[in-house]
């Protein structure tokens, strides 16, 4: 009725909608994905760069790991070891000063270019000439751009010698050129790219030159990478064609897609969206413990955290069995050492848990019975926003008033660093796979003054230790890794119960992976998430 | 002397370009001030906020030396209203500095996302245009009834519901449950071997290849995003034709039409509407402009890389070389909507050709 009363155009209209909605309805549902290929869902928007002298970001150390090679490697299955990668062989002089390496025979590129000692040195001259964020993993061993071409030259085509400038511990120097920005990159195929000295930087921002079991072959901003199994690699070849990373960054979306079968792998899973995949029959989970660990600390500037038995009392005013099963559930678990799982001199003991009378006790003997008022600076997000106001409640047992001041994360970093807060919470991540990237962090301050520029996070909260900061120094020279390995327990057992550092937890990745997957496994760091072993 | 005008309709057409030139000239004013003024807002609230932004840019974990000489490089330790004459030195030229996160000039980074949300931002808008115009119109001329209620109940769904939420419930429901459409993202993997985006137009990008099946895939992807912009956009149109529509048919040249025997179809669609157009412009245009600025929730569900969820991200890591870019491009976006609208008016209503 109401048809025969409107304007012909109008009606036109509608049919066109009608139209439209039957071209929607009639697009099929979408197959799975192609079995020659692996589709992974992955919030990857922290990707700036593809070049490994610069890239620092979690992300790009996954795709390196999959596609650069490196003179050695982490051992997955035990990652408190190394395993050779392209050297065949290396010694270490009896001085503890010079590496020499053997490569393997006929190494390839993924261009087919010969991979010679050549391109183990230009890469190591080209990071420290660079100098981007990553070039201090390598320039603490003495590199500078006017002595690299000396320290780390190609003698002959296979034979690579590194020269540092200290007798390092060698597992201290191995583990750092694991490191995303020891990659060894393709000389003769960058040099075509240069543009004004860059070493080919502006190109290998969006290029690739490395020689792993996968290639990269497209670099899309917020949007894809696309991996592709390289036939050139020296070992055994990937299973796979490619491998696509789809940038998904909402939890319940990446569920959809997994649930429908359109990706294979989710990776950023919330837990109640990876409570609910594991209900499906399709879907299983893999897991690993990473190197970020969470802690709050204490500033020593505040008179009343300065005092020993107050440090002490605060571990004993947390939560933990609760933050454990409510606030970081599947994403972490309790853990109150300074060093992850799986690294080297790695120490598990957990001596804190919530005790409230003992607790008084100590803050008693402090002069302080009836407590005292603190703030925290505390990032807006999750789960540290959740765990301030965990904190704070089990303080409050005790008499310890806790305020709590929100803040984006650099504006908290800012007053951190300025060493303006009470307490702060936050996360430390390794920045290298050696027990040192946190032992000097955590336990070494060289300078305590204000306008100290070794901003340590030891520093940052005035922790003033001349003796441990030897310590830690010492055990960098350690020789003998079963010796360096008891020298850092030491060292955890040392702080456990004086350190300013009230540490909470260890964080967990968690995939969500379809069934018909094999082989995934995530390793103990960012960069071994290995996925040219995997099948379908 | 002067030689009088000979042709009339000459006259009257030079008469309605100077008209166009004084409207254009007077909006390219106004639209450099209210620049200038969005770029000091922007620029204080980026400088006064307690973030070091040496340390955006270099991170936690760089040598001082290294944060010092960032510090001077970007000119931090001068006074700021120098900074500010600097910045706009820069803009100027053409030069909003390089985006902290990415490395990028910012200028490259908005190309790269501007496409994406303008293509979603165009086809929702269209979407909003189509449905919400007639739904108005019909609403407005069965006041009260059944129609009127349904339309009056969309718009308020379209103004509380969350987007987020009607968005994450459109991919259960089509995509998981009906497998209508697919899912989030803008294409489907199996095209990057033979899909290359040329404009960022991913629609358009597909034409130009003359690659169909990759068009249809896209379609299937930007459909379900887009109905959810059209859906908010029309809630809003509809509501906003509806009342200009009540006031158009209660004027008196609709009570002289109805006496001249005009039919009733004749009047609501030809008359009424055509007037009742001329506001309509500016409120489709608005609700474009404000599409395009990114709707930074709908990006995040769909994963669609858009300015919004890219200003988002550069404001949550201080990048304010991102940000300031991004506003600035947002403002002119606005102001260049706004003076097509004012354009598009002259273009509807004749009165405005006279002066």
């Amino acid at each position: 009725m109401f048809m025969q009363r409107i304007n012909p155009k109008f009606r036109l209209m509608l049919s066109g909608a009608a139209l439209s909605a039957l071209v929607f309805s009639s697009i099929p549902a979408l197959a799975e994905t192609p079995p020659d290929t692996l589709v992974e869902a992955f919030a990857i928007d922290d990707v700036i760069t593809l070049d490994p002298a610069e890239a620092f970001e979690l992300t790009m150390g996954e795709i390196n790991g999959n596609t650069y090679d490196k003179l050695v490697r982490l051992d997955v299955n035990d990652p408190s070891k190394i395993v050779a990668d392209l050297a065949e062989s290396w010694t270490v002089s009896d001085d503890g000063l010079t590496y020499t390496f053997k490569l393997k025979q006929g190494l390839k590129f993924a261009s087919g270019n010969p991979l010679t000692a050549e391109d183990v040195a230009y890469s190591f001259e080209r990071a420290i000439k660079l100098d981007k964020s990553p070039a201090f993993i390598l320039t603490q061993f003495g590199l500078k751009p006017d002595n690299v071409a000396e320290k780390a030259k190609a003698t002959d085509p296979s034979t690579f010698v590194f020269t540092v400038d200290q007798a390092y511990a060698p597992s201290f120097v191995l583990n750092c050129l694991t490191s995303t920005v020891a990659s060894v990159v393709d000389k003769k195929l960058i040099l075509e790219h240069v543009v004004n000295d860059d070493f080919g930087n502006a190109w290998m921002k969006t290029a690739y030159a490395g020689s792993g079991p996968m290639k990269i072959r497209d670099w899309r901003a917020n949007e894809i990478i696309v991996l592709e199994r390289n036939d050139n690699y020296y070992g055994e070849k990937a299973p796979l064609t490619r491998v696509i990373y789809r940038h998904v960054k909402e939890s319940a979306a990446q569920r959809l897609l997994l649930e429908k079968g359109d990706i294979d792998i989710a990776r950023n899973l919330e837990p109640n969206d990876l409570e609910q995949v594991t209900k499906n029959s399709d879907i299983t989970t893999v897991s690993a413990p990473k190197g970020t660990i969470y802690y709050f600390s204490l500033n020593q500037k505040n008179e009343n955290l300065a005092k020993p038995e107050v440090r002490q009392a605060l571990k004993y005013l947390v939560d933990y069995d609760a933050i454990g099963e409510k606030l970081i559930k599947g994403i972490g678990e309790i853990h109150q050492t300074f060093l992850p799982k799986n690294i080297l001199g790695q120490l598990d003991e957990k001596p804190f848990k919530l005790d409230v009378a003992k607790a008084k006790e100590l803050l008693e003997k402090a002069g302080l019975k009836d407590g005292f008022t603190v703030t925290m600076d505390v990032r807006n997000n999750q789960p540290v926003t959740g765990i301030a106001e965990s904190v704070q409640q089990s303080f409050a047992q005790a008499g310890v008033k806790l305020e709590i001041i929100p803040g984006d994360g650099k504006q908290t970093l800012t007053k951190f660093r300025a060493r303006t807060h009470d307490m702060y919470i936050g996360q430390w991540g390794v920045d290298y796979w050696d027990p040192h990237s946190n032992a000097e962090t955590f336990t070494s301050n060289p300078d305590n003054a204000d306008t100290g520029t070794n901003k340590t996070l030891a520093w940052r909260n005035a922790w003033d230790v001349p003796e441990l900061t030897k310590e830690t120094r010492q055990a960098l020279l350690e020789r003998d890794p079963e010796k360096r390995a008891t020298m850092y327990q030491d060292l955890q057992r040392k702080v456990l119960e004086t350190s300013p550092f009230v540490m909470l937890f260890q964080q967990i990745e968690v995939a969500g992976v379809r069934a018909n997957v094999k082989n995934l496994k995530l390793g103990p760091s960012f960069d071994t998430n290995y996925v040219f072993n995997v099948s379908k | 002397m002067t030689i009088p005008d000979i042709n009339p309709g000459s006259g009257r057409s030079g008469a309605w370009a100077s008209t166009f030139a004084w409207a254009l000239g007077r909006f390219l004013l106004i639209g450099a001030i209210t620049f200038l003024g969005l770029l000091a807002v922007t620029f204080f609230i980026g400088r006064v906020i307690p973030i070091d932004p040496a340390i955006a840019i270099v991170g936690d974990r760089a040598p001082a030396h290294v944060v010092e000489r960032v510090r001077e490089e970007l000119g931090l330790n001068l006074p700021l209203y120098q900074q500010f004459v600097l910045y706009v030195k820069g803009v100027l030229q053409g030069d909003f500095g390089n985006s902290v996160l990415t490395t990028n000039p910012v200028m490259a980074d908005i190309r790269r996302v501007f496409p994406a949300t303008m293509e979603l931002a165009t086809f929702g808008t269209l979407i909003g245009a189509v449905f919400g115009i007639p739904l108005g119109v019909l609403a407005a001329v069965k006041r009260g009834s059944l129609i009127d209620q349904i339309v009056r109940i969309i718009g308020l769904i379209g103004y509380s519901v969350p987007i987020f939420w009607l968005g994450l419930l459109g991919l259960l429901l089509f995509y998981a449950k009906l497998g209508w459409t697919s899912g989030p993202g803008r294409i489907d993997v199996v095209y990057e071997y033979t899909f290359t985006p040329i404009t960022g137009f991913y629609l358009l990008d597909a034409i130009l290849q003359n690659n169909w099946d990759a068009f249809r895939n896209i379609f299937s992807f930007i459909i379900l995003p887009a109905s959810l912009l059209g859906y908010f956009s029309l809630a809003y149109i509809s509501r906003m034709t509806r009342s200009f529509m009540l006031n158009e048919l209660e004027q008196e040249y609709v009570i002289t039409a109805r006496a001249k025997g005009l039919s009733e179809t004749r009047i609501i669609w030809a008359h009424a509407l055509r007037n009742a157009a001329v506001p309509l412009v500016t409120v489709i245009a608005l609700s474009y402009a404000g599409l395009l600025e990114g709707s930074v929730l709908t990006e995040t569900v769909f994963s669609w890389p858009g300015l919004g969820s890219y200003i988002t991200n550069s404001l949550q890591n201080a990048d304010m070389n991102a940000v300031l870019g991004g506003t600035i491009v947002i403002g002119a976006v606005f102001i260049a909507v706004n003076l097509l609208s004012d354009l598009l008016y002259r273009a509807l209503d004749p009165r405005t050709r006279k002066r």
